[in-house]
């Protein structure tokens, strides 16, 4: 990786330490933030794990408190524990990072922009229908789904179980008799 | 947007009239106290150290409590205090980040008590004030500045996002990756 060599007298010691550990979390934890071009010569001379990144335009999942299960994007970054967040949906907020969890989704957008830039860069970055999707936003909605299902769903659910097995198992009935045969 | 533990108040409150001075000089001040019986309170205690004026031969005109004007845009707030350690009194300038006044404010009394083990009685805010970026002293506020700010989540905390699927058994080991 001749190209990305990079300059240890630019970079202070916490840097330099993270580059000789680069499995130790705890210098990594201390070197966030840093500088974006940083970062990314950073992960790509260390193969860095990281692939999800806080950043603007970061689409994430809130997983607690009053806003559980809403996607939100990142819009700014008040300091080392908390984001701006905002969503077409709600107002403009601060939010805690051990609330979120970052998704693959990233948009297009200046710092701190005004709602209807967000809409409209959510609307071209097609942040719905990537989410639907994703694997992770289809599990959701199954998982939705089922949650909502009344009995006479189940029923029709346990119904369509059944006939879904009994035609797998014709059909490994079918691959046995073939492969005795 | 916040339940702060901590509110600001304007009081305003003068000396009683008397024969001698019938027109006695109103004196605004803003400060922060958890309610307003204690914004009262605190009012009184710093204007009898500047003036010669009790809560005896005073009256507050008015009290009102004064809110956040842009609560979703982050500032980076400077504020000057006044406290009292186990071995004398000190004053402190100390820069925080965040989107209120109150949040700020709730924000150095924690980090008195962590770091100096100060109580809120013993902290006398000074003066508070938005500082632009460029007059930022500190380090910590001052790496936030910056517009392509980037970086990764290192330690993933799993959490069970409501209380009743907190069980101290799980089935499998946490995913602390991500």
């Amino acid at each position: 990786q001749g190209r990305f060599r990079i300059s240890h007298h630019a970079l202070d010691r916490t840097v330099r330490e993270a580059i000789s550990n680069p499995n130790d979390h705890k210098t990594l934890g201390a070197l966030r933030p840093l500088s974006s071009a940083v970062v990314e010569s950073l992960s790509l001379a260390l193969k860095m794990p990281f692939k999800r990144y806080v950043e603007i335009g970061r689409v994430a999942f809130v997983t607690y408190g009053k806003e559980y299960g809403r996607l939100v994007v990142i819009v700014d970054v008040i300091d080392q524990n908390r984001a701006l967040v905002d969503s077409p949906e709600m107002v403009r907020g601060q939010i805690n990072f051990k609330r979120l969890s970052l998704t693959d989704i990233k948009i297009d957008i200046p710092r701190v922009p005004k709602k209807k830039t967000l809409i409209d860069a959510m609307e071209t970055a097609d942040v719905k229908n990537k989410w639907e999707n994703s694997s992770w936003g289809r599990k959701l909605i199954v998982q939705k789904r089922r949650a909502s299902l009344n009995d006479f769903d189940r029923f029709k659910v346990m119904l369509a179980k059944i006939k879904r097995g009994g035609a797998i198992r014709q059909e490994l009935a079918k691959l046995k008799k073939a492969d005795v045969a | 947007m916040g339940n702060f533990r901590f509110h600001q108040y304007q009081v305003v409150g003068r000396a009683l009239p008397t024969e001698t001075e019938e027109h006695p000089k109103i004196y605004r001040m803003k400060l922060w106290a958890t309610n307003e019986v204690r914004a009262k309170s605190k009012f009184w205690y710093f204007l009898r150290k500047l003036k010669k004026v009790k809560k005896s031969n005073g009256q507050v005109l008015a009290i009102n409590e004064i809110f956040e004007r842009k609560p979703t845009k982050i500032k980076n707030y400077g504020v000057w205090l006044r406290y009292q350690s186990r071995t004398g009194y000190h004053n402190m300038y100390k820069e925080y980040r965040d989107t209120t006044l109150n949040g700020a404010v709730e924000q150095m009394y924690n980090e008195m008590a962590s770091r100096h083990r100060v109580r809120q009685h013993c902290i006398q805010i000074i003066k508070t004030a938005t500082i632009p970026s460029k007059l930022c002293k500190r380090e910590s506020t001052k790496q936030f500045h910056d517009s392509k700010i980037k970086f990764p989540l290192v330690f993933k905390k799993v959490r069970p996002p409501f209380r009743k699927l907190k069980t101290t058994y799980k089935a499998s080991r946490p995913n602390l990756f991500k």
